[in-house]
């Protein structure tokens, strides 16, 4: 498979420190060649944008221009927010009455044509269900798993240019592979707060507190997500949002490319499941006990 | 009441902020008919002083005061609902991020807690080509006198080996600075946000 710039972004760094370890994993497992942007500089994020679109295409599009630099043709982000301005950053450049200010403030070109894609495109689309299924080593069957998106992986359609925008499926389609059971979920596009758990408890609270309340109505063990943001709300957050909701919610909240890679049969150290604050246990508890089963077996004579 | 206010739509019309923001966003507000798509959808209505629908009519009514002065600007999440589900194909969250931009400019901006957790993370960007997280908090906390925020995450963030003291910079954390100082000195001379140049990052926050 060809080499894909990696553009993880700050989030990566810190507080999802555990989706770079297992995108990362997952990515080798799969064939991928992951080429870390070199000396990438933060996208500005929300801030950015509320500053000025064109402050926000800077400084994502050096990150652009360095990628185009290296040659490649394709740069993934698993994050929706670093995607949402790669993509603003390009839709700059591409303007005609914008390029020169942009090319004043970056003073680099974005040499070639790069796609920016997320990392749930890459698996649903370069990867493929097909692929990934019969890769499955450590199937999850039995488990209740829902597929929660935000807003910003398939928003705005016509930016996003990926599944639909109402009722995306691929994240659905991707844990299905594991074996286990993946219930439809009305609030997989309803937002989860965004980046107001600093700001705004009270939205947040509200929120993501409807998001873990529809999940465990669904009888569900865990959340899937694909944006750091989504995960820290519901996951480092859910002990504010069980505060604020008078609630006793205990769901653990994964990583897509968490998941699939337990499914591989990765080693959960490698995909930083210790990193997440609601204890992934419920899911691990077969691969523990599959475990001893092999090593047992393979002790005995 | 603030919302029982009456105001004269006839004294206080503005018609170049209808322009300014038709410009900016690249939409055309007028295609508006209230059909109420956008606040059916919108999560943060429970939050805002005005529900989106409204602000749409507002900026038809060229009522620029409202409008950059409300909070429902800086409460919106950009989840992108109310913009996938116009009927119109109106980009109404593009709009709600122009009228944001539009009311830092002018100094309206009404929750300012919102806007100093912004200006912080923008700083710290500038300073180090990336976000310190770990910095960031602690300014705000000072900075909006919120010194106890998110406190208690801190014992679970430094168990999980989350909290990292030294902040990453990257090498070209020049070029970063130089970034946003030359968007600076290119704001002077964009006029289509803003017809005043109050309230620059450097000045406000330098």
């Amino acid at each position: 498979m060809k080499r894909i710039a990696y553009y993880k972004g700050c989030s990566l760094e810190g507080l999802a420190a555990e989706y770079d370890l297992s995108t990362r994993a997952l990515c080798e497992a799969l064939g991928i060649e992951l080429v870390e942007i070199p000396d990438w500089n933060c996208c500005g994020s929300t801030p950015a944008h509320s500053y000025d679109p064109l402050l926000s295409a800077a400084l994502a599009g050096r990150n652009l221009a360095i990628a185009a630099r290296q040659g490649c043709e394709v740069v993934m982000t698993p994050c929706p927010g670093c995607l949402k301005s790669l993509k603003g950053a390009q839709e700059i450049y591409e303007h005609p009455k914008e390029r020169k200010a942009f090319l004043e403030l970056v003073g680099m070109e974005i040499g070639g044509r790069i796609k920016a894609v997320s990392l749930l495109q890459l698996l649903y689309e370069e990867v493929g269900v097909e692929v990934l299924q019969k890769l499955i080593r450590r199937p999850l069957t039995g488990h209740v798993i829902v597929a929660y998106y935000g807003c910003l992986l398939t928003r705005p359609a016509q930016i996003a240019l990926f599944d639909d925008p109402e009722n995306p499926i691929s994240m659905d389609r991707l844990i299905q592979t594991t074996g286990a059971t993946v219930p439809d979920f009305p609030y997989k596009t309803e937002c989860c707060g965004a980046t107001y758990g600093v700001t705004r408890k009270d939205i947040v609270g509200k929120l993501s507190g409807r998001i873990l309340d529809m999940a465990s109505r669904l009888g569900a063990e865990a959340i899937v997500v694909a944006c750091p943001l989504c995960q820290q709300n519901l996951d480092l957050r859910q002990d504010q949002v069980n505060r604020y909701c008078k609630s006793t919610f205990n769901l653990s909240v994964l990583y897509i490319s968490q998941v699939i890679g337990l499914a591989l049969g990765l080693d959960q150290k490698v995909l930083g499941m210790d990193k997440l604050f609601v204890n992934p246990d419920c899911l691990l508890q077969d691969f523990e006990r599959a475990g001893n089963q092999e090593s047992h077996i393979s002790q005995s004579p | 009441m603030e919302r029982m206010k009456t105001l004269s739509i006839q004294k206080s019309r503005d018609v170049d902020f209808i322009r300014r923001v038709e410009e900016a966003s690249e939409q055309n507000v007028s295609k508006c008919y209230q059909c109420g798509n956008c606040i059916a959808s919108c999560a943060y209505t429970f939050v805002y002083d005005y529900p989106v629908n409204q602000i749409m009519r507002f900026i038809q009514l060229g009522q620029k005061d409202v409008v950059l002065k409300s909070r429902s600007i800086w409460l919106c999440g950009s989840c992108q609902a109310c913009t996938t589900r116009c009927p119109v194909e109106l980009d109404v969250a593009r709009i709600m991020e122009t009228l944001r931009i539009m009311s830092r400019r002018e100094g309206a901006v009404s929750e300012p807690d919102i806007r100093t957790f912004y200006d912080e993370f923008l700083r710290s960007v500038k300073t180090f080509g990336r976000v310190f997280e770990t910095g960031l908090l602690p300014v705000y906390n000072l900075k909006a006198r919120k010194p106890f925020t998110d406190l208690d995450l801190a014992p679970r963030l430094l168990m999980k080996g989350k909290l990292t003291f030294i902040p990453h910079k990257i090498k070209g954390r020049k070029k970063i600075a130089e970034i946003f100082e030359r968007f600076n000195v290119y704001r002077l001379h964009s006029s289509v946000l803003s017809n005043t140049q109050t309230d620059i990052y450097e000045e406000k926050t330098g």
